[in-house]
């Protein structure tokens, strides 16, 4: 460790700060926006619900955000009448 | 009609309990009526914090559940007669707390007292939250750290949301009250300024309390520290913080710890 390592580990309130006010810009962002995932999530299935019957299980929501563009991804699985207990196990 | 004062933070052991008890205990000092409410059913710890773990016979529940009389489960504190405390129910679970309940016995103690300090439990789930419904004004204590200057940014968007105030469009007076602070290690960068706590929430500063083992040792004879060591730094930041809150405008001024040469040379003893 040299001297210049000591001057750094000091000044560590400025990382804190500027940690702290990227981080809350983000989550005050989507606190207007209450649990987009869970809303979108219960839409998703009850349109999919006037057509064909599924399990809730059957439907994941899920939502990648990142810096410029975020993911939406929305897997559904439909089981075949006929092999209602293989989709099941699977 | 009496103000409720919410104190909360989101993050536990930042001081909430020990805030309640010296911000109540200062205005009750003042001849003010005071009740302090004990919000953390489960793990109550006013009671303790207060000197009145002996005394507790009835508790918020049994109030809300019709088994005893609001007047029954009030405990008078022994130093300072306007000074009240509702304890919180050691036994039950924190679902035995109804809105409409807790509403009903704010109402009362509204109509009786001049000030009633909620001390809500940590987290931000039904307890927190029923806490500061009916408050209509809230102090965040925060350390000067990150996690729990993130948490009272959290508990601060619960406060312009969910309280009653909120939903009925009126504003719920909002105000920082920093605890454990450490003015070296914040001038040496090593913590959070108060600029910065404050340019990161932007809500006003109702007080610096200052790191003080004198903190402790109140805890530790179960008396508030503005009652049992006035003169104390930290109870001199309670008691301009409760100047604050009853609308004093006073500088906010950064206490010290005087230290004598022998405190020094010994380091201080806790009693």
């Amino acid at each position: 460790m040299n001297l210049l390592d000591i001057f750094k580990r000091r000044s560590s309130a400025p990382v804190a700060r500027e940690r702290l006010q990227v981080l809350l810009a983000y989550e005050r962002r989507n606190r207007s926006q209450p649990d987009l995932v869970s809303i979108l999530r219960e839409e998703i299935m009850a349109v999919i619900a006037k057509h064909v019957q599924i399990d809730q299980d059957y439907l994941q929501v899920s939502m990648d955000r990142g810096e410029t563009m975020s993911t939406l991804e929305i897997d559904i699985q439909i089981p075949n009448k006929s092999a209602v207990p293989m989709a099941m196990a699977g | 009609m009496g103000k409720v004062v919410v104190v909360t933070s989101g993050k536990g052991g930042v001081g909430k309990t020990t805030s309640t008890a010296a911000l109540g205990a200062a205005v009750a000092k003042t001849g003010k009526k005071v009740a302090l409410v004990d919000f953390d059913v489960g793990l109550r710890n006013l009671d303790l914090i207060m000197g009145a773990e002996r005394r507790v016979v009835f508790d918020l529940v049994n109030v809300i559940q019709g088994q005893a009389k609001l007047s029954q489960a009030l405990i008078r504190d022994k130093r300072v007669e306007t000074l009240f405390l509702l304890p919180a129910s050691q036994t039950r679970d924190k679902d035995a707390l109804t809105e409409e309940g807790v509403g009903e016995v704010i109402d009362k103690l509204r109509s009786v007292f001049d000030y009633v300090f909620c001390d809500s439990p940590a987290g931000i789930e039904r307890g927190a939250q029923l806490a500061m419904r009916f408050a209509d004004e809230a102090v965040i204590v925060t350390n000067p750290e990150v996690s729990s200057v993130r948490d009272s940014d959290r508990i601060i968007g619960l406060l312009d949301a969910r309280t009653l105030r909120a939903e009925q469009g009126e504003q719920i007076a909002k105000h920082v009250l920093v605890t454990r602070y450490d003015a070296a290690r914040a001038s040496r960068g090593e913590m959070l300024s108060i600029d910065d706590v404050l340019e990161i929430l932007s809500v006003p500063l109702l007080g610096i309390i200052p790191e003080s083992q004198d903190v402790l040792r109140a805890s530790n004879l179960g008396s508030p520290v503005t009652l049992s060591e006035p003169l104390n730094a930290a109870a001199r930041a309670y008691l301009d913080a409760a100047r604050r809150l009853e609308g004093e405008e006073l500088p906010v001024i950064v206490p010290f710890e005087r230290k004598g040469f022998l405190d020094r040379l010994l380091g201080r003893r806790a009693a």
